[in-house]
């Protein structure tokens, strides 16, 4: 450690400014010769100590500012490392232990921004000199800030019923916080409801899933709206204010106990309706319930076919049927108010739609069927109770699995799905199980990561099922051969073999990857989150804050983050409860000083701000004339600071001079 | 007599608008004209640059120049006034700024001259004659007469001598001169750098501002010419480029008043460092569209981009002067 200390460098009324400049092992010095920088930064004017350091984070690295401080009367802290996002906060702190306010402090990424970034060393020097004396440029004018304390409202809202909301619901309550969970469909459940067994253990869905959703039914601190979407959220983190939308069941929830006369009532004597949990592989009446463990276990009228919704003319043989009267016809749609202080975000995902990928025939043979339609035939309680069969009711004596359909594409999805070749396995597995079939699956790569995946692969291979190595070109009807007529052909190029084979099957299954739901896009909007170019909600941080967002107090978990299977999940909505408890437990969420104000002598009340923060900070004060920012819901992002056009907006750390002081230094070369 | 304070007027690369604006003050100027000596006013009295010259520094208390700064002559005659002078205050928009003239930035010298002197279609010069230092002819006495060099770039009065107070406009208003004078005269005056006027944006004093949205969602701008304008009505609302919120006031709203538009004379609050840029910000985050290619067909609209966000202030503008190759 060399120290370019005590060089009894007048400071001419500058601030007395400590500078350190680290390592970070090699990751820094390796490329940047950070004893140069060093005595490079000395020589700026205000700079009273400069330092370099292996590790600045680490504790001696902290000390060693605080220390300084005390020792050098600094005024200022400027540490040369990696990107803030990992150590501002821990800097802060060090210039806190000090005695200095922590917003005198500013930090240099010369980690990301120089050394992992360029090759040429003296360049990479030089560029870090000049980022470095940016930020000694710029902290000369920083101002002593205070974080701000708001209270955390301590309910919770979990959007989305699936296992990721059903889990975190049920963890927020058993920690004792009220939760209120929105569903949109009739029942909770998501994906894994239509599930017969999962992989890789291969025990019985519903066994696992339903304890489950019955416990969020009857537990007493939740509160289970389905049938409902958030519609509306207002407020900041600790106290966010929601407008669900409830639409009608045309049931009413507290009387009907899911008897089903009614639907055997129905004037409608035959199904009719393709069954959407079903996957449209069996009918059901206007009237209906998912499925027999349905959660809550209550029917539901399906607007859309059912005559007295539609034309109020209906004998109305269900009304008569119920006899606890739960059939209400009058049921308006409500718009209720929410207030909670935090919320977990569970959409999930939808499955890719197939004939997006139309060589593979879906839609076009009755014999290709998606991994979902399959999952609901190998179901005892799904439409064929069981029963492997065609669509046209035949026993298939061979089945094509095809991996990756809409996954790992670079005509569709980029993206690995993470779960399909598991569940292709799964699905191979059972529909032996159920049928005997002869099953061949077509992967790219067995991907089997997870605890026990492996394992289950090994005992795939021993079962005899076929596994051809090759993305499937089509699937066909054209026969070539005697044995191939009748029946569907894959064509592929078997790359471990290294020839085209042509498989003629009786029934395949597309294993369609997962994407984000249709309507993320608004969801996302809706709770002011951001969500990656695919469309999955975007983490915080994909490896540090994976549950977290980049709006506080909104966490994410499950499907609808990123495709993954089961225990992911899982795991990631206990994190997310996790989280949402920490902010709820601490009883107070520290907001960062970076806000906006309004000077508001200078103000000339042209209003330009007001529509443009995005987090609807601004408002008008129609007796001064003038605008008005509410800093717990400002987000410092700096858009009205930028648009006032008589600058009369300033942006507390980003403040013009401080800009521009920066910019200066960085090309002051 | 002559205990009465010493006042100068210059104008450099002007229009003759802020000499005017003086006279406009009517009666008030016999005020001004009884309280002080003045003893340099080129467009109205006989002084000549020996005259100035033969005073001792200092001994002008104040120096009202304007008018941009172009050419060598008026580089001298401005280091000369600031050396006779206490107080410079620059005056007008085109010392304060550069005004129009400073427009001339968007182009390099060569192409000026030799559009001016060469290829202009009103134009006979065969022997090419520029201004410059090369004699253009003979004085009565023999002496070579050549005549002011221009300068690469136009520039405001502070970019050539110090400058203590800056009344802005085009011209200033009689209202803000008077304040200023009065303040002179009584030893009032602010701290030096003050431009002065109210450091507010021009929509606070515009009687049209209640009627201006939160949201303008602007579809298309226009140009006063194209459209009735409504008189009642914020302007900007109506899609005319009205540069009030982001210009300083004082000048009451004339030109809102007048059913046109501010056009952004009076420059902007202290707290601006680049006006064109922050109009940029301030408007076209209201544009109504969100997709490229119908934002770009809005901002086609847009009139005169460097004329209408520069049109008082392109020298202390960040875009800097095109240059000759
Ligand atoms: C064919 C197939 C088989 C699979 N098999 C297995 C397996 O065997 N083992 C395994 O570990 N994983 C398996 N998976 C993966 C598994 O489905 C997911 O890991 C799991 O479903 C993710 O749960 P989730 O709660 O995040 O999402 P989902 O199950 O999709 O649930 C999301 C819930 O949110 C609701 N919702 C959506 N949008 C809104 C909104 N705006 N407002 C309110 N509610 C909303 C939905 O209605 C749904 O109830 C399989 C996946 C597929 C496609
Ligand atoms: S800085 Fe951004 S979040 Fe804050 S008030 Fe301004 S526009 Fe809104
Ligand atoms: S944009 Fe600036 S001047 Fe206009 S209302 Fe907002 S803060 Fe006031």
């Amino acid at each position: 450690m060399a120290d370019n200390t005590g060089n009894g460098q007048k400071t001419n009324g500058l601030p007395r400014i400590g500078f350190y400049i680290c390592h970070c092992g090699s990751n820094i010095a390796g490329i940047i010769d950070v004893v140069a920088v060093a005595k490079f930064a000395e020589t700026l004017p205000g700079v009273v100590v400069s330092r370099e350091y292996k590790y600045m984070c680490s504790d001696p690295g902290q000390e060693l500012i605080a220390q300084d401080i005390k020792e050098h009367k600094l005024e200022r802290i400027v540490v040369a490392s990696c990107s803030p996002n990992l150590h501002e906060e821990t800097f802060r702190k060090a210039a806190q232990k000090g005695g200095l306010n922590p917003f005198y402090f500013q930090m240099v990424n010369i980690r990301e921004h120089a050394s992992w970034v360029h090759e040429n060393k003296a360049a990479a020097t030089l560029k870090a000199k000049d980022l470095c004396r940016a930020a000694i440029y710029r902290v000369r004018l920083h101002k002593a800030l205070e974080k701000r304390r708001v209270p955390v409202n301590p309910d919770v809202l979990v959007v989305g019923g699936g296992i990721a909301g059903i889990h975190a619901a049920l963890t927020l309550a058993n920690a004792g916080k009220k939760v209120t969970l929105v569903e949109r469909e009739a029942t909770i459940g998501g994906h894994m409801a239509m599930f017969d067994k999962t992989f890789p253990t291969l025990d019985c869905a519903a066994c696992i899933l339903t304890p489950k959703m019955s416990a969020v039914k009857s537990h007493p601190n939740i509160t289970l709206w389905t049938y409902s979407e958030v519609e509306k959220v207002d407020g900041y983190v600790g106290s966010y204010e929601v407008t669900v939308k409830r639409k009608p069941r045309y049931i009413k929830e507290d009387l009907c106990v899911g008897c089903m006369e009614c639907i055997e009532a129905c004037v409608f004597k035959e199904a009719k309706v393709p069954d959407a949990f079903n996957q449209g592989l069996s009918k059901r009446r206007p009237i209906y319930i998912d499925f027999p463990q349905a959660t809550p276990k209550v029917v539901v009228i399906d607007p859309a076919t059912c005559i007295n919704v539609k034309t109020g003319k209906c004998k109305k043989t269900c009304v008569e049927a119920c006899d606890r009267d739960a059939i209400d016809f009058t049921q308006k749609e409500e718009k209720v108010q929410l207030k909670v202080g935090t919320i977990v975000l569970a959409t999930g995902f939808k499955p890719f739609d197939p004939k997006k990928s139309p060589h593979y025939g879906y839609g076009k043979y009755p014999g290709v069927f998606t991994a979902l339609e399959i999952e609901r035939l190998v179901n005892a309680s799904g439409p064929t109770s069981g029963e492997v069969l065609t669509r046209d009711g035949r026993h298939p004596k061979a089945v094509g699995i095809i991996h990756c359909v809409g996954s790992r594409d670079e005509k569709t999805n980029k993206w690995c799905s993470r779960v399909c070749c598991m569940y292709s396995l799964k699905l191979a597995h059972l529909i032996k199980e159920h049928s005997g079939a002869e099953v061949y699956n077509f992967y790219i790569d067995m991907r089997a990561p997870g605890k026990a995946y492996e394992e289950f692969y090994e005992k795939l291979l021993s079962e005899g099922v076929h596994f051809i190595r090759g993305r499937v070109a089509e699937v066909t009807d054209w026969a070539m051969t005697k044995e191939e007529e009748g029946k569907l052909v894959l064509r592929v190029e078997d790359t471990l073999a290294g020839f085209v084979r042509r498989v003629p099957v009786d029934m395949v299954v597309l294993a369609t990857g997962l994407v984000p739901q249709s309507d993320a896009g608004d969801v996302r909007r809706v709770f002011n989150i951001g969500c990656g170019k695919e469309g999955f909600f975007q983490e915080r941080h994909p490896k540090l804050a994976p549950v977290n967002t980049f709006t506080d107090g909104v966490f994410i978990a499950g499907a609808c983050q990123a495709p993954k299977d089961i225990p992911d999940t899982v795991a990631q909505a206990g994190a997310a409860a996790a989280e949402a408890l920490a902010l709820v437990d601490a009883g107070f969420v520290e907001l960062e000083p970076n806000t906006s104000y309004v000077l508001e002598e200078e103000c000339c009340g042209c209003k330009n701000c007001i529509p443009l923060c995005p987090y609807t900070a601004i408002s008008f004060d129609e007796t001064k004339k003038k605008a008005d920012i509410n800093e717990v819901l400002c987000k410092g992002c700096g858009v009205c600071a930028a648009a006032c056009p008589s600058g009369s907006i300033v942006q507390n750390l980003f403040e013009d001079a401080e800009i521009y002081s920066e910019i200066e230094g960085v090309l002051a070369r | 007599m002559s205990e009465k304070p010493k006042v100068a007027f210059y104008w450099c690369a002007a229009c003759g608008g802020c000499d005017e604006a003086v006279v406009d003050l009517a009666e008030g100027i016999l005020d001004v004209v009884a309280a002080v000596d003045i003893v340099l006013w080129p467009v109205a009295m006989d002084f000549k640059k020996a005259d100035i010259e033969a005073r001792p520094d200092k001994s002008i208390l104040v120096s009202f120049i304007n008018g941009s700064i172009r050419s060598s002559e008026q580089v001298e005659w401005v280091r000369l006034l600031r050396k006779k002078s206490q107080l410079v205050i620059s005056f007008g928009t085109c010392a304060g700024g550069g005004g129009i003239p400073a427009l001339a930035n968007e182009f390099s010298r060569e192409e000026i001259l030799k559009y001016v002197y060469e290829t202009c279609p009103s134009n006979v010069n065969e022997s090419k004659v520029r201004p410059g230092p090369t004699p253009v002819a003979h004085n009565g006495d023999g002496s070579a007469l050549t005549l002011p060099e221009l300068h690469e770039q136009v520039r405001s009065l502070d970019q050539v001598v110090a400058v203590d107070y800056y009344l802005p406009g085009c011209p200033p208003t009689p209202k803000i001169i008077a304040a200023a004078v009065g303040a002179l005269l009584s030893g009032k005056m602010p701290p030096p750098g003050t431009v002065l006027s109210p450091d507010k944006a021009l929509c606070d004093e515009c009687r049209r501002k209640d009627s201006k949205p939160a949201d303008l969602s602007l579809a298309e701008f226009k140009r006063p010419h194209q459209m009735h304008i409504d008189p009642e009505k914020c302007l900007l609302a109506q899609g005319l480029l009205c540069m009030g919120g982001s210009t300083r006031s004082g000048c009451e709203a004339l030109c809102p008043e007048g059913n046109m538009p501010c056009t952004g004379c009076f420059g902007p609050t202290s707290r601006v460092r680049d006006k064109g840029a922050k109009v940029v910000s301030a408007i076209l985050s209201n544009i109504a569209a969100d997709e490229p290619e119908a934002i770009d067909k809005i901002l086609d609209t847009f009139p005169d981009p460097v004329g209408t966000l520069y049109r008082y202030g392109f020298s202390k503008a960040m875009l800097r002067r095109k240059q000759d190759d």
